[in-house]
C-alpha cells in the first residue's frame, strides 16, 4: 500500500500526461466508432441492400449503439465510483424517456383503432 | 485512488470537490433538456403519418443535406473534446483554436438547416401546413435553437477567457459547455435517425 502511494506521488506529472494521452485515444476512438455507425445506418437507409421491414430495427440498433458510443467516449459516462450517481441519474432518465415517447405512441395507436373513421363521424353527426 | 478512497467510510469523506458537483448538476439538467426532447419525439412519432395531403418526409428530405449536417455536428463535438484536453493541459492558445473550429463547424450545421427550413417555407410547406410539418418543425427546430444558444454560450466563453483568464470557474464553464455540446449531438442521433433516415422506411 504504502509502496503504492510513494509511487503515484514519485511522479504525478507522467501519470497525467498518461491520462490525458489516453483521454485523446479514447475521442479518437468514440470518433472512429461514431463515423461506422452513422454511415452503417445512412447506407442501410439509402442503398437497398438490407431487407425492408428489417430496416427499422436496424436503424433502431445502430443509433442506440451511437448514442452508448457517445456516453461512453464523449460524455465519459463509466463504471467508476465517481460517476455512480451519474449512471443513476441517466437509468432514471432513460426510463422518463421510454414512458413518455412508447406511452405515447401506445395510446394513441389504441385510440386510432377505436375512433371511427373520419366519413362516417361526419355521417353521423348529420 | 480507489484503494484511498474505500479505506476512508463515506460519512467522514466530507462534501464531493466542486468539479463532481458541478458536473453533476449540470447532467441533470442535461437529463431534464433529453426528457423535453422526449416530448417532442412522441409528438414526430405519433403525428409523422398525419401529412393532410401534404407533401411526405420522404418527398421534403434531402439527405445529403442531412448527412453533411451529421458530419459537421459529430465532428464538432470531435472537436470540443480536443478543447477540454487542451484546457487540461492549459494550452490557451490550443483552446482557441479547437474552439474556434468548432464554432465554425456548428455555425455551418446551423445554417445548413436554416436554408433547409426556408426552402421548405419557400415551397408553402411551413409549420401549418399539416400535423407533420408541426410536429418536425418543433423537434428539429427545437434542436436548431439549442445549438444556436450552444454557439453564443462557446462565444461567451471565449471571451471570458480571453479577459479572465483559465480561472477555475471559467474552465468549469467550459466543461459544462462540452457536455451541453455533446449531449446535443446525442439528441441529433435521435433525430437524424428517427426523422430523416425513419421517413425512408
Amino acid at each position: 500500500m504504502s509502496n503504492e502511494r510513494t509511487q503515484v506521488t514519485k511522479n504525478p506529472m507522467s501519470a497525467e500526461a498518461e491520462e490525458s494521452t489516453s483521454n485523446l485515444q479514447s475521442y479518437l476512438l468514440g470518433l472512429g466508432l461514431a463515423i461506422v455507425l452513422t454511415l452503417a445506418s445512412f447506407g442501410a437507409a439509402v442503398t437497398h441492400v438490407v431487407w425492408a421491414p428489417g430496416l427499422a430495427v436496424l436503424l433502431a440498433v445502430l443509433a442506440i449503439a451511437q448514442m452508448g458510443v457517445h456516453l461512453v467516449f464523449f460524455l465519459h459516462v463509466s463504471s467508476s465510483p465517481d460517476s455512480a450517481n451519474t449512471i443513476l441519474a441517466l437509468a432514471f432518465g432513460i426510463f422518463v424517456v421510454g414512458l413518455v415517447v412508447f406511452g405515447s405512441i401506445i395510446i394513441m395507436a389504441n385510440l386510432n383503432t377505436h375512433m371511427l373513421p373520419m366519413e362516417e363521424l361526419i355521417h353521423m353527426q348529420r | 485512488m480507489s484503494a484511498v478512497a474505500d479505506e476512508i467510510p463515506i460519512s467522514e469523506r466530507g462534501p464531493a470537490p466542486t468539479r463532481i458537483v458541478v458536473s453533476f448538476g449540470f447532467w441533470l439538467f442535461l437529463l431534464s433538456d433529453i426528457v423535453v426532447f422526449s416530448g417532442l419525439f412522441a409528438a414526430y412519432a405519433v403525428l409523422a403519418h398525419r401529412t393532410a395531403a401534404g407533401p411526405s418526409g420522404a418527398e421534403l428530405f434531402d439527405l445529403k443535406r442531412v448527412f453533411i449536417e451529421t458530419c459537421c455536428l459529430l465532428a464538432s463535438s470531435f472537436t470540443c473534446g480536443l478543447c477540454i484536453l487542451a484546457l487540461e493541459r492549459r494550452a490557451l492558445s490550443i483552446i482557441y483554436a479547437w474552439a474556434a473550429v468548432t464554432f465554425v463547424l456548428g455555425a455551418a450545421f446551423v445554417s445548413l438547416e436554416v436554408s433547409e427550413f426556408a426552402g421548405m417555407l419557400s415551397q408553402g410547406n411551413g409549420p401549418s401546413r399539416s400535423a407533420f410539418l408541426s410536429a418536425f418543425f418543433a423537434l428539429v427546430g427545437t434542436h436548431g435553437i439549442h445549438v444556436t444558444v450552444g454557439l453564443c454560450w462557446l462565444a461567451i466563453m471565449m471571451a471570458q477567457i480571453a479577459t479572465l483568464g483559465l480561472k477555475p470557474k471559467v474552465a468549469q464553464r467550459l466543461v459544462c459547455f462540452s457536455l451541453f455540446w455533446h449531449a446535443l449531438d446525442l439528441v441529433w442521433i435521435g433525430v437524424f435517425t428517427i426523422v430523416y433516415l425513419g421517413a425512408r422506411t
